[in-house]
Parts: structure tokens; C-alpha cells; sequence
């Protein structure tokens, strides 16, 4: 078979399902349950660690976090 | 130990360079074999100056971010920003008035190389380097992790603007494969190559050593924008050059294979670059200041998948009746009206970030400058999918329309955007209270708005009267205008085009003053310099 019919064959069909069904599971899999808490809290990334990096360790002090948040 | 390395590799690239000024085949390679050998002479020097001496301590601490490359990234966007607006602006002048094309000048500044070095210095110079300084400051932020790799961003950083330079004298003097966006020569090319790989490892290394548990939206998109970038180079940059003293290189793509990836290659850096890019932007900036957090962080997943999904397919549309396959058009048209459906989802999720926060476009012209930008994005990626229709497309191709398209998505999205995240960045990169004046702000504002407005209307009668113009036949089927009747109806309007040039141009270099003064005048900011960094 020549490569290019082998190559169009595959676009058309299995490259084209697996596409397809990954974009479909990202979409369902951004609406899972639970997830709105999650991007909740991602989508609050921009408003810390807006001076210095964030300290090695990972735990962080309540007065670290009220001190970042502002 | 690596000084001595340094010092070799760049003893032999100067010499190599020398060599190469001798031999040249042309004066394209000549001029950057010079400048190589300017540049690699220089720094060996430097190198050299500096070897055997105690390395000066307290760089690179880890507990602060890398904000150094920033700030040359701010100055080198504010600075080809103002270059390329007035390349453009000038080559606009050059169509309306061709008497601009001096004698004195030809085969170095008249429109045909002056139009690749405006271009690429908007897109390239002022974008790319928006991109690399925002994507450096936004990747810090959001991973709560200095820089990876340390002095390698100022690498990426010098070893760019050598590209720029080498790409924008390659033009002057001749140097250019004829590929529209990808007009640097094999070793231009080669150059990049480098620079981009230090770039995503810089950035990828930083994702990677982040501190917080997700990767922010806005990395996403940048990531997206730096891979893709680099594949999409390397593809349509699969050259063999004809001498290795010489520019001339012949791609390994022929015929409607080669424009197939050529447009592939063309409207991805649009997707990508332009888009992909930019989008990165606006997740940061606007719910910065916003002070808000994204509208719908679902939204911003989904557009994410969608954009990525979809863009790469949309190349062929610029390929309509030609030699291309009807099927591959079709694809590519499909895909560019599909695309309309995430490109407005990205605009709703940047427009609704306001939801709630509407007041601030009374008060704050930053915030202003970011609404528009997004309403041009909204416009243009509606204006582009009905482009893409081949009937539409049979009408609009190859006419001003065209220019007009482009120059409403890249001066009000990308240039908006740009021009507001340098107003967020500058008073906090430099530590200051706030911006000199938000009044030339509002100034720049209406400048720039009402010059793409004239931009783009003149481009819609002047495309569509040239459209028209073109098509129009007699009774007997012959064509009743020839090119130059057209070329001659449309000089008003390429006058008007240029006046919007000229009102963009100048609130460019208010801007420039603006941020100037911030950095000279403004009022240090003393909280955040007298808060002491935890130690750890």
C-alpha cells in the first residue's frame, strides 16, 4: 500500500476516534465531581506568591498564606 | 573551569565568522558573518576579562524570582514595538505615495524588504519578546519557583534579540527564503533552533520545579505556544543549504506539498504564537487587574483543548482554489468555522473575569485597554472562520481586506494586550506605587483604538472594492478594470490606513514616555520593599 493511502486510512479512523475520544474525556473530565473546590482553588494561583517564591518547606503559616492572599 | 570551555567555543565561532566574512557569497551572509564575529569577539573578551575572578556572591538567590530578564524583556518589547509600528507605518506611506521608495535606496529600503523587517519586528520583536518576558514573570508567579537554569534565561533572552537582528539585516540585504512569517535563512534558522530549545527548557524547567500543586491555565497556554512554535520552525525550516559560506538554501517540500506546510506552518504561528501565546497572557494579567479570578476555570480547560485541537487544521484555508486537493480546503475551512466556537468561549471567560467588577472601566485605563483587546479577539477570530469560506474567501483573497483582517487581530488583540500587561508589569517590576499618569494612558487608549479603527475600516472598503474591482466583467466577458485602475482607487484609503498607523505609532511612544517617567518619577512603593523576605 502506498504510504500516503496508508497514512490517510489511519487519519481517518483511528487517529480521528483516538482525537476525538480525548477531547470528549477532557471535557467530562472537567466536569467531574469535586473539581469546581479544585479550580476553585487553582484559579487563585495568580493572587499568592506574588513577591518571593514560595519557601522550601511545604507547609505554610497561616499568617504566610493571609500575607499572600493580599 | 567553564570560562576555559566559553573561551574556545567562542575563539572558534569568531574565527569561523571571519573566515565566513571572507568567503561569503553574498551580502546577506557577509553582514552576519560580521556581526557574528562582532558578537562572538565581544563576548570572548568579556569571557576573558572575567576569567580567574571570584564570582560575586548573592546572585541567584532562590528565594527571590528572576525579574532582571524581565525588565530587559519590558524595555525590548517597548523598544521594537515602537521600530516595528514605524516600519509599518512607513510601508504604508510607501503605498499610498511610491515616490518613498527612494533611488537612492532601491534593493534595501523599498517595500519589498521593508515589508518582511515590519512584520517580523512586529510579530517576532515585539511579540516574541512580549511573550518570553511575560511567560518568564507569569511562570514565576503561578509555580511559586524562581527561574530554572539560572543566567541560561538571559541566554534566551540576548540570544533572541540576535535573532532579530540577524533576521531583520538578513531582509535588508536579500537574505530571505521567501516564506511568508518564516523568511530567515538556513543559518538564522539554525540560530532560533537554539535559542527556542534553551527557552522551553528554561520554562519547562520551572513548571517542573513548581511549588504549587497545579499548573496555572496561563502555563498551559504559554507551554502550548512554546512547543508548537518549535515544531512548526523545524518543519518548515527543513532546508539544505547550498554552501556553507552562503544563505541560499533549497527546502526539501516541493510544490503544493511545500505551500501546504508553508500555510500549516503560517497559520500556526497565527494559532499559536498570536493566540496561544497571548492567551497566556490574558489568563494573568486580567484577573490581576481585575483583582479577580478567571471567570470559569472550566471554560478556561476546555477553550484550552479546543483551541489546541482545532488550530492546526485550519491551514489549508489559505490555500482555496489553487493546486491544493478540494478535500484539504474543505478540512481546513471546517476547521476554521468550528474554531469560532472555543475562540469566543476564551473571549466570554476574559470578558466575564469583569463580572461584577464592571466599575473599573470607568476608573482604570489598563483595565480598559484589556477589554478592547479581548473585544478585538472576539472580532477577529469571527471575521477570520467567515474568511475561510471559500465563497467568502473568493472575494476577499489576495485583497486588502486580508491586511485589514490581520492588522484588527494583531494591533487591537495582541498589541492591547501587550500594551496592558506592560502597564501592570512596569510599575511592579521597578517597584513603584502605580503608573506616572493614567491620563496618557486613556491618551494611548483612544489613540490606538481609533487608528485600528481607521486601519481596519479603510482595509474592509478598500479589500472589497478591489474584490469587486477584480471580478467585474463586461457584457462580452472581459474584464473591465485593469490591476493599476485599482491600484489607483484605492490611494484615499491607503492614506487613511496610514494616518491609523501614524495614531497607533504615537501612542506607542506615549506609552514609552509614560513608562519611562513610572521608572524615573513614580513614587517608590516602600511596603513591598521594607517586607523582609523569609530566609529559608
Amino acid at each position: 500500500m502506498e504510504i500516503y493511502t496508508l497514512l490517510r486510512e489511519f487519519a481517518d479512523s483511528w487517529m480521528l476516534l483516538f482525537l476525538f475520544s480525548f477531547f470528549t474525556l477532557v471535557v467530562i473530565w472537567a466536569f467531574r465531581p469535586g473539581s469546581s473546590a479544585v479550580y476553585e482553588d487553582t484559579a487563585s494561583i495568580p493572587f499568592r506568591h506574588v513577591d518571593a517564591p514560595a519557601p522550601d518547606e511545604a507547609e505554610v503559616t497561616p499568617a504566610a498564606h493571609k500575607e499572600a492572599r493580599t | 573551569m567553564s570560562n576555559y570551555i566559553k573561551l574556545i567555543a567562542l575563539g572558534l565561532v569568531t574565527l569561523f565568522a571571519m573566515i565566513g566574512t571572507n568567503y561569503a557569497r553574498d551580502l546577506a551572509y557577509q553582514v552576519h558573518a560580521i556581526i557574528v564575529m562582532l558578537v562572538a569577539g565581544g563576548l570572548f573578551l568579556y569571557t576573558l576579562r572575567r576569567t580567574g575572578e571570584a564570582k560575586p556572591a548573592g546572585e541567584g538567590a532562590q528565594n527571590e524570582y528572576f525579574d532582571s530578564v524581565v525588565r530587559a524583556g519590558v524595555i525590548a518589547t517597548a523598544f521594537w514595538g515602537v521600530v516595528g509600528f514605524m516600519a509599518g507605518t512607513f510601508i504604508a506611506f510607501q503605498l499610498a505615495f511610491p515616490g518613498l521608495n527612494f533611488e537612492w535606496a532601491q534593493g534595501f529600503a523599498n517595500f519589498g524588504r521593508l515589508r518582511p523587517l515590519h512584520t517580523s519586528a512586529v510579530i517576532f520583536a515585539f511579540g516574541g519578546n512580549a511573550l518570553i518576558a511575560t511567560s518568564f514573570y507569569v511562570v514565576q508567579r503561578t509555580s511559586a519557583a524562581r527561574l530554572w537554569g539560572g543566567n541560561l534565561a538571559w541566554f534566551v533572552f540576548w540570544g533572541y534579540q540576535l535573532f532579530i537582528v540577524l533576521a531583520a539585516t538578513g531582509y535588508l540585504f536579500g537574505g530571505t527564503q521567501s516564506k511568508e512569517y518564516a523568511e530567515p535563512e538556513w543559518h538564522v534558522d539554525l540560530w532560533l533552533t537554539i535559542v527556542w530549545v534553551a527557552y522551553l527548557a528554561v520554562f519547562l524547567g520551572t513548571v517542573i520545579k513548581r511549588k504549587e500543586p497545579h499548573i496555572y491555565v496561563a502555563n498551559w497556554f504559554y507551554l502550548a505556544f512554546i512547543v508548537t512554535v518549535a515544531m512548526l520552525h523545524l518543519v518548515n525550516n527543513l532546508t539544505v543549504p547550498v554552501s556553507i559560506w552562503g544563505s541560499k538554501s533549497v527546502i526539501v517540500w516541493s510544490g503544493v506539498q511545500d505551500a501546504m506546510v508553508q500555510w500549516w506552518y503560517g497559520h500556526n504561528a497565527v494559532g499559536f504564537f498570536l493566540t496561544a501565546g497571548f492567551l497566556g497572557m490574558m489568563y494573568y494579567f486580567v484577573p490581576k487587574q481585575a483583582e479577580r479570578p478567571v471567570f470559569s476555570y472550566k471554560l478556561s480547560i476546555i477553550h484550552f483543548w479546543a483551541l489546541i485541537f482545532l488550530y492546526i487544521w485550519a491551514g489549508p484555508h489559505h490555500l482555496h482554489y489553487t493546486a491544493l486537493p478540494d478535500w484539504a480546503s474543505t478540512l481546513g475551512m471546517v476547521f476554521s468555522i468550528v474554531l469560532w466556537m472555543p475562540s469566543w468561549g476564551g473571549m466570554i471567560n476574559g470578558l466575564m473575569t469583569l463580572s461584577g467588577a464592571w466599575d473599573k472601566l470607568r476608573t482604570d485605563p489598563v483595565i480598559r485597554m484589556m477589554v478592547i483587546s479581548i473585544g478585538f479577539y472576539g472580532m477577529s477570530t469571527f471575521e477570520g472562520p467567515m474568511m475561510s469560506i471559500r465563497a467568502v474567501n473568493s472575494l476577499s483573497h489576495y485583497t486588502d481586506w486580508t491586511i485589514g483582517h490581520v492588522h484588527s487581530g494583531a494591533l487591537g488583540w495582541n498589541g492591547m494586550i501587550t500594551f496592558g500587561a506592560l502597564y501592570f508589569l512596569v510599575p511592579v517590576l521597578w517597584k513603584r506605587e502605580g503608573l506616572y499618569s493614567l491620563k496618557l494612558v486613556s491618551w494611548h487608549f483612544w489613540l490606538a483604538t481609533i487608528g485600528i479603527i481607521l486601519y481596519a475600516a479603510s482595509m474592509w472598503v478598500t479589500g472589497i472594492m478591489e474584490g469587486l474591482m477584480w471580478r467585474e466583467v463586461d457584457a462580452n466577458g472581459f474584464l473591465v478594470n485593469s490591476f493599476a485602475d485599482t491600484v489607483a482607487a484605492k490611494k484615499p484609503m491607503n492614506i487613511v490606513r496610514g494616518l491609523g498607523g501614524v495614531m497607533f505609532l504615537s501612542g506607542a511612544i506615549i506609552m514609552c514616555y509614560n513608562l519611562w517617567m513610572t521608572v524615573r518619577r513614580s513614587p517608590a512603593k516602600e511596603a513591598s520593599l521594607t517586607v523582609s523576605v523569609p530566609a529559608e
